[in-house]
Parts: C-alpha cells; sequence; structure tokens
C-alpha cells in the first residue's frame, strides 16, 4: 500500500469496501504479537506516535529487532509482564477491506478468550512454530475455531527463517495437521501459509526466499476470502429486540419491531410465523430511517411492521412460513465455561438467547472433552474454567432455535451466574 | 447472482444500532455522553436512526469543563433544539465551587481529570444506569481493552483484568444496584470509519473541525489554541495560523493540526495521508504511557 493508494480511501472505492473479523490463535513464543505487528507496520497501518514508542521500548528492552509486538499489548500489566492478558482488538485497512483482529492470548488458561474472540470471527489465523510443528495447542485452536464455526481457516507455519525456509518442514507440518483436523474439520476452508513474521516473507509481501511456495500471502488471503456466505442466508430469523412505538400524532398507529436480521432474506409480503404465540401474518413493510426496503437480510438492523395486529414482545421470534426453528425448552449444547466458580450438575443460571432472557438448570453433563485429545470423559458433575463440554439443560421457557452449525446466532446462548452477574459460558447448541 | 454483502460502513452501522437498540432495551435510565466532539455528533445520528420514527429514547448528557471553544457550545444548543432532544449538563465549575474536586495549577493545569469526578456525580445523580459514549477501540491502547457493555462497580471504577467475555452479538447488562454500565457501540469504527460515515450520512460538524484562523502556540509537539485560562510559559509566543480540530475536547487538552482543509473530502485525504495518531494531538494523553488506563479505571469517559 503505497502513498498513493492510501489516498484512494476517499474515492468511492472505499464506500464499498467489505469487512472481515479474523481472529489470531497461537501459543506462547509462536509470534502471534509479532504476526499482527508485522501486518499492521507492512500495511502501513501503524502511525509514527505509535511507531515512535515502540521504538524507544525496543531499545529499553535491549531487543535486536523493532519489537513488533509491543504494537498490541495494551495494559499495563502486559507490558510489564510481556504477556496478553485479555482480548485486544485491532483494526486496518487496504483499499480492499477493512478487517477487525481479534487478538487473543495463547496461554493454557486463556481458552475462554479464545473463544470470545472465535464467536464473531469470519476466519481465524493459526499459528504454528515450524520449529516445533503441531503441537497439542495447535490441535485446540483448531478444534476451538472448528466448535465456534469459524468458515475460514488459514494455518500460518512462521519461523520458517529458522530453518532455512525449507519446503519438506512445511509439508510435513501441513500432513500433520491435515491428519488431526480430518476428524474435526471436514469440508472447511482451509489454507495453509509459510511465513516468517519476523522478517516479513508472505506476510504482506511475497517471499524472495520460498519459491517453491506459489499461493498467496496472507494479507492476500484475507483481502480475497469470499464471505458472502458466512451468514445463513437460507432461514429467516428475526429476533424482536425493541418496539418502536412514537405516540406521535403522525405515527399515531404505529409498531415496529426493531432487530438485527439473524437468518434469510425479508421482503414485504413474506409469511411469516410469531413466536411464543405461534400466529401466521405477512411482513407489511421493512422501514429504516432512509425509507422502507424491498428487502433485507443479514447482518442488516431494521424495523418490521406486521399485517396484523398481535401481541409481541422482546424476545419473541419472527420466522419465515417455510422453513420453523426448533422450539422447546430441552436443550443439548456444547459450552465453554469461562468462569473461576465451576459449573455444578442441577445448578441455575440466567440464560441470554438472542434477544430472550429465560433461566435454566443443568439437568445432565453428558462429558468432558480433553480438546487436545478430543478424549470424551463421562461421569463428571463440574466443568471447571477453560473446560469445554456437552451438557443438557431445562428452561423456563421455550426457546425458538436452530443448531449452531445452521445458524451461529439462532444457535448460540449464553449463561450468567446469577449471584454475580458475570458471564459464565458459551453455549453452541446441538 | 445477487451480492448480499454489506459495505463495511453499513456493517458498523448496522451493529452501533444494534447496541444502541439493546441499551434502550436492558436499561432504565440510560443517557448518551456527548461532549460535542464528531464522534457524539456520529452518536446522535446513529441513534436518531436506530430508533425512527420515534425521538431518542435519552438524554444527552454533556460534562461541561467551562473551558469549552464557543462554537461548540453553539453547535450544541442547536442540535438539541433541531432534533428535539434533552439536555443535561454536569459541571466541573460546580464541583470546583462544591469543594468536590480542586484546581490544578501550574502551566499544563488542565480541568480533564477533573471531569471525572463531575460525570460520577452526574450520573448518581440522575441515577443513569448506562451510559453511552463514543469511545472507539483504535483510539488507544487501553479503549483496545474495552468491551461494548463496560461494566462499573458502585465506585463507577473499571476493572480492565476482570472484564466479562463479550460473546456473538449478546450483550450482559446485568448488574446490582447503584453499579452502572458505559456502552461503546462504535468500537468497532476507526478514525478513517468516522470522516466517511459523516461524509457518506452528510452530518453537520461544528465549524472548529475545517481549516479557520486563531491565535495558537507551540508546546512539546502540539499547537494548542490561546484562551485566558491557558497559562503560557515566557518562552511561548501566540501566532495567528490556519488551523482545524482533529478532535474536540476542552480548550486545555485539545491539539489543533495545521490545515487548510474546509470541505469533508479534504478532511479525509488529509487523514489517510497523515503519519500520526488521532490521540497524538491530545495533551492529556501525554502525561504517561498509561495515563488513559488510569483515568478510565477511576471512571473516565
Amino acid at each position: 500500500m503505497t502513498e498513493t493508494t492510501i489516498t484512494d480511501f476517499s474515492s468511492k472505492g472505499y464506500l464499498n469496501m467489505q469487512l472481515l473479523r479474523f481472529t489470531t490463535a497461537g501459543s506462547v513464543d509462536d509470534g502471534k504479537s509479532t504476526l499482527i505487528g508485522r501486518l499492521l507496520y507492512d500495511s502501513k497501518s501503524l502511525f509514527e506516535d505509535q511507531l515512535d514508542a515502540v521504538k524507544r521500548a525496543s531499545v529499553q528492552k535491549g531487543s535486536e529487532h523493532l519489537n513488533l509486538a509491543l504494537f498490541t499489548d495494551g495494559l499495563r500489566a502486559e507490558r510489564e509482564q510481556g504477556i496478553t492478558i485479555d482480548v485486544a482488538y485491532r483494526y486496518f485497512a487496504t483499499p480492499n477491506r477493512k478487517f477487525i483482529i481479534a487478538d487473543t492470548p495463547g496461554h493454557i488458561q486463556y481458552t475462554r478468550n479464545m473463544v470470545t474472540g472465535a464467536s464473531t470471527a469470519n476466519a481465524a489465523i493459526i499459528l504454528i512454530d515450524a520449529r516445533n510443528g503441531v503441537i497439542e495447542q495447535t490441535y485446540r485452536h483448531a478444534y476451538i475455531a472448528y466448535l465456534l464455526g469459524i468458515p475460514h481457516i488459514v494455518v500460518c507455519i512462521n519461523k520458517m527463517d529458522l530453518l532455512d525456509y525449507r519446503q519438506d518442514v512445511f509439508e510435513k507440518i501441513k500432513a500433520d495437521f491435515n491428519a488431526f483436523v480430518a476428524k474435526v474439520l471436514p469440508g472447511e476452508d482451509l489454507r495453509f501459509i509459510p511465513i516468517s513474521a519476523l522478517k516479513g516473507d508472505n506476510v504482506v509481501k511475497p517471499s524472495q526466499k520460498m519459491d517453491w511456495y506459489k499461493e498467496s500471502t496472507l494479507l492476500e488471503t484475507l483481502e480475497t476470502i469470499p464471505i458472502d456466505k458466512d451468514h445463513d442466508m437460507v432461514h429467516q430469523r428475526f429476533p424482536v429486540q425493541y418496539i418502536i412505538r412514537p405516540e406521535t400524532d403522525k405515527y399515531h398507529d404505529y409498531r415496529g419491531y426493531a432487530g438485527r436480521i439473524a437468518g434469510g432474506i425479508l421482503h414485504p409480503g413474506d409469511e411469516v410465523i410469531v413466536f411464543p404465540a405461534g400466529i401466521k401474518t405477512k411482513i407489511q413493510q421493512i422501514d429504516t430511517f432512509n425509507g422502507p426496503l424491498d428487502e433485507a437480510f443479514p447482518p442488516m438492523s431494521v424495523t418490521i411492521l406486521l399485517n396484523d395486529d398481535i401481541d409481541i414482545s422482546r424476545g419473541d421470534l419472527i420466522a419465515g412460513a417455510g422453513d420453523l426453528p426448533k422450539t422447546g425448552s430441552d436443550i443439548d449444547l456444547m459450552v465453554c465455561w469461562m468462569n473461576p466458580r465451576p459449573m455444578q450438575l442441577n445448578g441455575k443460571y440466567a440464560l441470554k438467547h438472542n434477544t430472550r432472557d429465560v433461566r435454566c438448570v443443568i439437568d445432565k453433563i453428558e462429558f468432558v472433552l480433553n480438546i487436545n485429545t478430543l478424549e470424551e470423559i463421562p461421569g463428571r458433575t463440574s466443568l471447571a474454567m477453560n473446560e469445554i463440554g456437552r451438557i443438557h439443560l431445562h428452561t423456563t421457557k421455550p426457546l425458538f432455535f436452530d443448531p449452531y452449525t445452521v445458524n451461529r446466532q439462532t444457535g448460540s446462548l449464553i449463561l450468567i451466574d446469577e449471584a454475580t452477574n458475570e458471564t459464565v459460558a458459551a453455549g453452541m447448541i446441538l | 447472482m445477487k451480492d448480499y454483502n454489506l459495505t463495511h460502513l453499513r456493517e458498523l452501522e448496522s451493529e452501533a444500532s444494534y447496541v444502541l437498540r439493546e441499551v434502550a432495551a436492558q436499561f432504565e435510565r440510560p443517557a448518551l455522553l456527548f461532549s460535542g466532539g464528531k464522534d457524539s455528533i456520529v452518536l446522535v445520528h446513529l441513534s436518531r436512526k436506530a430508533f425512527h420514527p420515534a425521538s431518542i429514547p435519552f438524554p444527552l448528557v454533556h460534562i461541561d469543563t467551562g473551558h469549552n471553544f464557543e462554537e461548540a457550545i453553539i453547535f450544541r444548543n442547536k442540535l438539541v433544539k433541531k432534533f428535539n432532544a434533552r439536555l443535561v449538563v454536569g459541571s466541573v465549575q460546580e464541583s470546583i465551587d462544591n469543594g468536590r474536586v480542586v484546581e490544578e495549577k501550574g502551566i499544563n493545569a488542565s480541568r480533564n481529570v477533573l471531569q471525572t469526578v463531575t460525570l460520577l456525580d452526574t450520573i448518581e445523580k440522575y441515577k443513569f444506569d448506562a451510559a453511552i459514549g463514543g469511545g472507539r477501540r483504535d483510539e488507544e491502547k487501553a479503549r483496545a481493552k474495552e468491551r461494548f457493555f463496560s461494566h462499573r462497580d458502585e465506585f463507577g471504577q473499571w476493572d480492565p483484568k476482570n472484564q466479562r467475555p463479550e460473546l456473538w452479538n449478546i450483550f450482559n447488562g446485568k448488574k446490582r444496584m447503584g453499579e452502572h454500565f458505559r456502552v461503546f457501540p462504535i468500537s468497532n469504527w476507526t478514525e478513517m470509519d468516522i470522516w466517511q460515515y459523516i461524509l457518506q450520512e452528510n452530518i453537520e460538524l461544528p465549524s472548529l473541525y475545517f481549516t479557520h484562523e486563531r491565535e495558537v502556540f507551540f508546546r512539546d509537539g502540539v499547537w494548542l489554541a490561546k484562551a485566558p485560562f491557558m497559562a503560557m510559559k515566557p518562552t511561548e509566543k501566540a501566532e495567528k495560523l490556519r488551523v482545524r480540530c482533529r478532535t474536540v475536547g476542552d480548550i486545555s487538552c485539545t491539539g489543533l493540526v495545521l490545515s487548510t482543509a474546509d470541505n469533508l473530502e479534504d478532511i479525509i485525504r488529509e487523514i489517510a495521508a497523515t503519519r500520526v495518531t488521532e490521540r497524538g494531538g491530545r495533551y492529556d494523553d501525554k502525561r504517561s504511557e498509561a495515563a488513559m488506563e488510569d483515568r478510565k479505571k477511576e471512571g473516565y469517559f
């Protein structure tokens, strides 16, 4: 990206850019922060004052190179300890796309952060240190990417410079990874790129040292991954978020259901069923500040008016009459536990599913997963922080849902500890 | 085949709209923190769009340091009237007069830090349970760690190491009595996104953002505006230059940039070519490497 292309941002082109959200997973010292620093640095997304601050800090810490990792550490404790504590979000743009990076720490105890970052991502970058090859943590990263339904996975084999940029190293790691993911990532969009984040090979610029690698660099890959199929465009789903009633003379009878479309393409005239009432009606109008729309699709925020006057409130679901969601109070799901207070069998929690608030009781823990080996461990009565397991829960009021693999919005939920109000679990409905 | 992709600006707008509606649905007494700067002006625009055709269902809260650019106050009053909004003002001068805070002394005195007390007092006085702010994660390294729904304890403090995980677009606004939330609907926007959106939506801004002639002086790499309450060192000389604001805070901490940009297209070109971050010109961030983190923990914006 040269100075000329930067000024292209002011052209109409910039107004037509797409947004790609990706997450990065790697173990400690795999060079994740360096990779992000490299992406920002080589795409000229860093500013002089940021650069100066890092140059100063690099010298102070006695680093030989510009310590690109310092760009990503936000909190005082992180800079002091040289670790990343929490999910941090980074932004950069090229003339083709705007990118949001959810930078998550690699420590074993921080599975919950990886899950958090992955929940909104279109793509995951999994980093492997070429010297170590596929290790246990790589399995964990791949499994979480799969569990959270990230549509595109890019495996970056880093530190190729330390192994003379050898193709056989790359091929061996690729084969090892493929052997594992055949089990968990069938049909996933999977790519492999040999890189050196430190030296810059194949990150933004093509490597001069690896002419055996003919595919795209990491940045080119991120710029071109097709993301138009990442939302569920089939099942019409509209969770009602807020009721708009202006109560003015001009809009005396206006009753609009505000929300963000979670699935399918909606049109005026479409036949829909409102849950939980189970009443059939039609979409009268899809309203916005800029006027009514002929169609609307995920992830648009709109306001829907219906033909019939039905009692609808927040937490209800408007769904296409042709493809109904599942409904029920007995839910099978995978959960990632995120709180130091373990999940207890028979424990009661508040549950948020889309815009719907209910309460639930955990009535069965089917198994806890060893995510390094994918071994299912039955017979447990609790789930500790950073553990992933399959459970069954019963809700006080029914949910209207789809399997998570079908729809990431209507298939996801969180659990909240009612004593502390903390979010304690992420749930993916089976 | 038809293309069902939103542009990044439409997607960011949709996300912000969703967050604003969540605030209206989950909280009893929300408020929008309005500084008069471009980010909070964009927030007002987004709020109008999110609740159309109803009016904005929360008041605008301005924490007034008393050291404002006159243009910003005129603009604020006009905007409130135009959109039929409700305005609540929290006054730093009042906090000083009541002895709640003590005015800083010396050459670098600023009321920026004092605002935190006035802000928290105002939140308590009106029993606001959610304060919507225009903070963006790209602005500053501590802000990069913020949630959309950011929990504050009963003292208004932020605990960055113990934040609730935020998954998908499910926001947990549950709290105890006396606690409140800060909500940042434009967390994922960058400075460039803001300007492009202002252009796309044709949003009106205070004249401060465009080039104008002003008496300014140079201190520690930043141009500051001359004003009666701005103490100047004997070596500092004011001169009349063509400048504009890149961010608008109160006068004591707002750095000005030399610029002849008098329209949005020119400003965008200027930002695209500039190599210093927006807050690089913010005098309040220069106090230490963790200046923002420290202020935020205490309850700052």
